[in-house]
């Protein structure tokens, strides 16, 4: 079902796992609408470029009449493989995107974290035919990735392929973490060597979290989560009365973090 | 234990950078063939990083990092375990002498099946028109309306007219030419509801062409049918026969029968003959659209001879192509060392 499954998790035959954030029905339906807008504007492009030449050709005896009806059949031809071949094309080209998935961010990767072959590309556009269905309507491929754990049209089940979310990661600034004020748990070794001792890199890992989101927070929720983090650090390990009196929260919190990241390996 | 994150990112740091500038090079070129030793480099540089990444999911928890590295690995893995990026174009020769019908015939019971379900519609729409005549409105569509009325005035009018070779042909026949393939991967595509709406469009199609045929044949118009149908039926036929067979592929993929891996893999197994097929049977409705706008419509007695068999000619053709092409010579057990 929706939601069972947020990202898919390749383990590697090196015994690495890693994991892809896959992308939302809401963000395929937007991406979607951005390349039918593109399909249509391409149509109307050639449909004008066809008419001008047919346009000025057909007064031309003999040879007029046969322009005018080559071009609509042209015409005709051209708009049945932009329909079936954009998506081909696009996906192919690059690599797994359309002009509507890349401006949203999202990508058609193989379900095993490989790179797409041509024929899941083909495949997973064919049966497009079949996921519009009834009519236009997006009915079957709506259910199908409402369904499915993966969030999978029925094309990409055929195909063997879905598509996740292409999130910009960039490697926190720790520079930035223990700012420019001295530890003043630095003082105290053997304390800081108890406070890694008992703390799970869980907890680390939430107290980091919290330094790097602090002004994603709310001034009030953002002392609440430091009062109850320094609170819990607290109990963990109690540093003398004289280096943390005057201490913020937020400041016990980043010391904590400094103790537990920097001076770890001494 | 927890990671000295500093003093590790300091450290490893430069080793991410080698290998995210490795897959940027590779990404941007990808018909580049790299040295043996830059391909152990690579190679070693996606162990250090994947080795880094076990340590900070273990030992450091450290969300974006993990995310950061996380993608470098998972664009690496892609790069060194995903099979080579097919070349395009592909090699269209070896493709139509060889491989489409080799694929055709590796699923000659699907497309035996195919064929007999369109048959069948067929002796099932003569059987039910020769009962009751009257239902002949119900069976064709609104779309082929001019088939309602009397076989023989339909043929003595078509006959009387004259050939207008510019008269929207290329029109009509690029409306021949998308309609079919439209249709034909649509009974390939929807194999995948289990065959069944793959066997309804057949056996209906199956139908509507028992229905005409019963009609002209009892109204005495037998050389009109042949003179009109086969010389695009010779192909268009056997194309819309080749979708079902795509589309019961499809279906017995879905059904598994007769293995035990799952059903992804067994997708995997059969993409690129659904694709085959499906080119196969685009390239004949091409040409069947060709042939019933410029020929098949041109109503002459005098060229009925001609049009039979320049259709008879492609049957032929087609069954032998289909039949014999690209199968490799058996050897002897004498060569067979």
């Amino acid at each position: 079902m929706l939601g069972a499954t947020t990202s898919l998790e390749v383990q590697t035959p090196e015994g690495v796992s890693f994991r892809l954030p896959i992308a939302s029905p809401f963000s395929r339906c937007l991406a979607m609408a951005i390349d039918f807008a593109v399909i249509l504007a391409l149509t109307v492009l050639l449909f004008q470029i066809l008419s001008i030449l047919g346009n000025m050709l057909t007064h031309i005896p003999v040879i007029g009449r046969v322009v005018s009806d080559l071009s609509s059949g042209l015409l005709i031809i051209l708009q049945f493989l932009i329909g079936i071949g954009y998506g081909i094309a696009c996906e192919w080209l690059l690599r797994g995107q359309t002009v509507g998935k890349r401006m949203m961010k999202l990508r058609v990767i193989d379900e095993r974290g490989l790179t797409l072959r041509f024929s899941q590309v083909a495949i997973r556009n064919l049966f497009r035919l079949l996921d519009i269905l009834p009519s236009t309507f997006y009915l079957l491929g709506g259910i199908s990735c409402f369904l499915t754990k993966r969030c999978q049209r029925l094309g990409d089940i055929a195909a063997g392929t879905l598509v996740v979310r292409e999130v910009p990661v960039r490697p926190p600034a720790l520079e930035s973490l223990a700012q420019s004020r001295s530890n003043s748990f630095s003082r105290h070794p053997h304390l800081e060597a108890r406070l890694r001792q008992n703390t799970s890199p869980t907890e680390a890992r939430i107290a980091l979290d919290a330094l790097i989101r602090r002004d994603e927070l709310a001034a009030e929720p953002r002392l609440t989560v430091f009062s109850r983090l320094a609170g819990h650090f607290r109990e963990i390990v109690s540093f003398p009365e004289e280096d943390t009196i005057g201490l913020s929260d937020e400041q016990y919190v980043r010391n904590v973090v400094d103790s537990l990241f920097r001076r770890a390996g001494g | 234990m927890i990671l000295d994150l500093d003093k590790f990112l300091r450290k490893e740091w430069p080793f991410w950078d080698e290998l995210e500038a490795l897959l940027r090079l590779e990404e941007n070129q990808p018909d580049r063939r790299p040295s043996l030793e830059e391909a152990r480099r690579f190679h070693y540089l996606y162990q250090r990083v994947s080795s880094d990444l076990v340590k900070l999911q273990t030992f450091a928890g450290e969300t974006e990092t993990v995310a950061f590295l996380e993608r470098i690995v998972a664009r690496a893995y892609r790069s060194l375990h995903s099979e080579n990026r097919e070349k395009l174009p592909f090699r269209p020769w070896g493709w139509l002498t060889r491989t489409f019908p080799a694929t055709f015939r590796r699923h000659g019971l699907a497309f035996a099946l195919s064929m007999g379900t369109f048959w069948l519609g067929a002796g099932f729409g003569a059987a039910a028109l020769g009962l009751n005549y009257e239902l002949k409105g119900d069976f064709i569509p609104p779309q082929f309306s001019h088939l309602n009325e009397k076989p023989s005035k339909r043929v003595a009018r078509e006959e009387e007219r004259g050939f207008d070779a510019f008269e929207g042909r290329n029109t009509f026949s690029a409306q021949l030419m998308t309609h079919n393939t439209k249709v034909t991967i649509m009974t390939m595509v929807t194999g995948f509801l289990w065959g069944i709406f793959t066997v309804i469009l057949l056996f209906y199609n199956g139908i509507i062409i028992g229905v005409v045929m019963f009609d002209y044949i009892t109204d005495g118009q037998g050389v009109f049918l042949t003179a009109w149908l086969l010389p695009h039926g010779s192909f268009e036929l056997p194309a819309i026969f080749i979708g079902g067979q795509a589309g019961l592929v499809v279906a017995r993929t879905m059904f598994g029968w007769g293995t035990n891996i799952r059903l992804h893999q067994r997708f995997a197994l059969i993409r690129s003959d659904l694709l085959t097929l499906i080119g196969g049977a685009a390239l004949l409705l091409i040409w069947a659209g060709v042939v019933e706008s410029f020929l098949s419509q041109y109503h002459s007695p005098a060229f009925y001879p001609w049009k039979i068999g320049l259709g008879a000619v492609q049957l032929v053709a087609l069954i032998l192509y289909l039949s014999f092409c690209g199968r490799r010579p058996r050897r002897s057990p004498a060569t067979l060392v």
